[in-house]
């Protein structure tokens, strides 16, 4: 294989592989910005990721098992949303409790059925796609990556310019400020939380019939965590959230391909490379509070 | 954990809300309820997948309490469970919530190995230094998230989190990279990644001589650890300082303590208490006696859950982790029936949200009534004022 080959390829495995970062950070983003730092994305991205293949097996199509990832994301949400800014539990533990349910009901459940493997349609764009080099990596993919183009812009749109996001962001930064001008709280970080769920349902969903087209045992290994990660690394900005998840993504790529190409480059440095970067990030901007004031702190009426 | 708690003239009811003191009777109700509500999802959960409940009880019970050599394993369990879940209530109880115990026992664990297999002390003394530098050695990781937080602001929770990774891959590398720690070869046979076997006065023996019942020293370690936290927490100025500071870290402030400093240092002897569940996973026959990547095997996680369980309760937590080590040690034993062994996560983490939820729903529903009462509510007057404090 040539260089430029080479450099196609792992473009092209880069891009796939932060396409489920990508969905799910667009969640996560929109989520924290409203305060709440939602760790129950990983059981979200898993659950959805089960949900999708054995709807999939169950009705013979890819794209409903799709559907259904979306679906038991935002019901994961529904439910952290409610325990967490409803009945008041701790969000972190709800996130804990949540991740390590989802992993448990998941595994419990592949581990007796059988599922056929599904995968959405391959679409290529005509013209574009023949472009050397990033050709093949932009413009040729399943179908639901095409979404993030609508989402992308769409997340931004709620979050910078709607009322709604308006709203949000009043509360991620100052939750007792935005209860007395007559913003619903926690109603607003339950709803954010849906909309988290839904996208980290389609990441998780995407990366089983999208990409793999099976799901095995705890298929998203730390994924969630890694869109936590590109969120920070981000410094809460979606446009950085994205490039962090681009990142993250090539770095995975470039662990799987480096070994085949005759390069021996540590592969520990690489798995670990994103949440350093994190960490960095956190470390340079930290006295800039890039960060939603009021991230990760519970809202309770009449307490400031 | 930057929040600024106001101080306001409801100080009585946050109190009676982050140090739940003598549980009363309906939420005890509501609990007991709650569990069987868990339990009986676990059993659904089981039939409906075509399992028998009955035979998995039968299997968890063989596995973990049957006889004395279940009760063994159980206690192996049980010992680093508790150690971890200590070092939670600590950290908890200053309103720093850590949540790196899977990262600081590997580190924990790491250190051990370093000092078991290279440094040449004799006799049991080399078995002190071991623990003594695993405690040290993650205390040290998770001191690294206090220092972030005192000096850059960094949240505690994302710092602890992120760690985790690190110490997985440090670990990982550690482990596969012959300089450091992994095992050397004899002759020309192959090497696995994982580190040389500790020395025999490394390892922690078995207490008194019962037949078939092997009671290790690590469960003694964890046992008088639980009181001495106890101790510690409800005895001692320190104690003290770390409950102001988790329930009002403003107050804390203006009375004089030094918040960052105090539940910094809280935290770091949280993740010292994971270290030494670490060195107890390492030199206990848990395991292999050997350092290997997945030597945490989920404990730090598991703590965390017990100590949730136990509201952060020392003595409390000794019970749930006994609890814990069982489901650990019977869910082995599940395989056989033809019940997948993940069972028992489903059924952990719905015991959790089971003795999660009740105190905190009732001091809602209560919260609720007595605010409709007009009683505790502010007068609208006063409301403007604390959103601007």
């Amino acid at each position: 294989m040539s260089m430029s080959d080479n450099i196609s390829t792992i473009l092209a495995s880069g891009i796939r592989l932060s396409l489920p970062l990508a969905f799910a950070a667009c969640g996560e983003y929109l989520a924290e910005r409203a305060g709440t730092l939602n760790i129950s994305i990983e059981g979200m991205m898993l659950g959805a990721a089960f949900a999708s293949i054995a709807t999939a097996s169950m009705t013979g199509s890819a794209s409903v098992g799709l559907l259904a990832g979306a679906v038991v994301g935002l019901l994961i949400g529904v439910v952290h949303g409610n325990l967490s800014h409803r009945i008041e539990i701790n969000t972190f533990v709800v996130g804990l409790v949540i991740n390590a349910l989802v992993l448990g009901l998941t595994s419990y459940l592949i581990t007796i059925s059988e599922f056929d493997t599904h995968q959405v349609a391959q679409v290529g764009i005509p013209v574009l796609r023949d472009i050397p080099i990033v050709g093949e990596a932009l413009f040729v993919g399943r179908w639901p990556a095409f979404l993030i183009l609508a989402i992308v812009p769409l997340t931004w749109w709620l979050v910078e310019r709607s009322r709604w996001g308006l709203e949000l962001r009043a509360v991620g930064e100052n939750a007792q400020a935005a209860d007395v001008t007559g913003i619903k709280v926690n109603k607003r970080r339950r709803q954010a939380l849906m909309w988290c769920g839904v996208l980290a349902g389609l990441g998780g969903a995407y990366l089983a019939v999208g990409e793999v087209g099976s799901f095995n045992q705890n298929m998203t290994a730390g994924r969630g965590y890694l869109v936590i990660a590109a969120v920070i690394f981000g410094a809460w900005r979606l446009k950085r959230t994205l490039v962090g998840c681009a990142l993250f993504g090539l770095a995975d790529a470039m662990r799987l391909a480096l070994p085949a190409l005759g390069v021996t480059l540590n592969s520990q440095l690489l798995i670990v490379a994103p949440y350093l970067l994190a960490l960095l990030t956190m470390l340079l901007f930290a006295a800039q509070h890039r960060e939603p004031r009021s991230l990760g702190q519970p809202f309770e009426r009449g307490t400031a | 954990m930057n929040g600024r708690q106001a101080a306001d003239g409801t100080g009585r009811r946050i109190l009676a809300r982050l140090a739940p003191g003598p549980a009363n009777w309906r939420v005890v109700g509501v609990t007991i309820l709650a569990v069987a509500a868990a339990l009986g999802l676990s059993a659904l959960l089981i039939a409906v997948t075509g399992g028998s409940p009955v035979a998995s009880v039968q299997a968890l019970f063989q596995g973990s309490m049957a006889d004395p050599t279940a009760w063994s394993s159980t206690l192996l369990f049980t010992a680093p469970l508790l150690l971890v879940a200590l070092g939670v209530c600590v950290s908890a109880r200053s309103g720093f919530f850590n949540l790196g115990q899977e990262g600081q026992v590997l580190i924990g664990a790491m250190a051990a190995t370093w000092v078991a297999l290279r440094l040449a002390i004799p006799g049991p003394v080399l078995l002190v230094v071991t623990f003594l530098v695993a405690a040290l050695a993650a205390g040290a990781w998770a001191g690294l998230s206090s220092l972030m937080y005192r000096f850059r602001g960094v949240n505690v929770v994302v710092s602890t989190m992120l760690m985790t990774f690190l110490a997985q891959q440090l670990v990982a590398y550690m482990v596969t990279t012959p300089w450091l720690l992994q095992e050397s070869r004899i002759g020309t046979g192959t090497v696995s990644p994982q580190s040389n076997k500790v020395p025999a006065n490394a390892l922690l023996g078995s207490v008194g001589e019962y037949p078939n019942l092997q009671l290790n020293a690590g469960l003694l370690l964890a046992l008088a650890t639980a009181v001495a936290v106890a101790v510690v927490l409800t005895r001692t100025r320190w104690g003290f300082r770390l409950k102001m500071v988790g329930l009002n870290p403003v107050t804390a402030e203006s009375a004089g303590v030094r918040v960052a400093a105090l539940g910094g240092f809280a935290l770091a002897v949280s993740g010292a208490l994971a270290g030494l569940a670490g060195a107890v996973l390492l030199t206990s026959p848990v395991g292999t006696n050997r350092l290997q990547a997945g030597i945490s095997n989920n404990i730090g996680w598991d703590g965390l859950l017990v100590a949730l369980v136990a509201r952060n309760r020392p003595l409390v937590a000794i019970p749930v982790a006994v609890l814990f080590g069982v489901l650990r040690s019977g869910g082995g034993f599940l395989a056989a029936t033809g019940v997948p062994p993940f069972l028992v996560d489903v059924v952990k983490a719905l015991l959790v949200l089971a003795f999660v939820a009740p105190p905190v729903v009732m001091n809602l529903i209560s919260r609720r009534s007595t605010g409709r009462a007009g009683r505790i509510v502010s007068t609208p007057a006063r409301v403007p004022e604390e959103a601007v404090a």
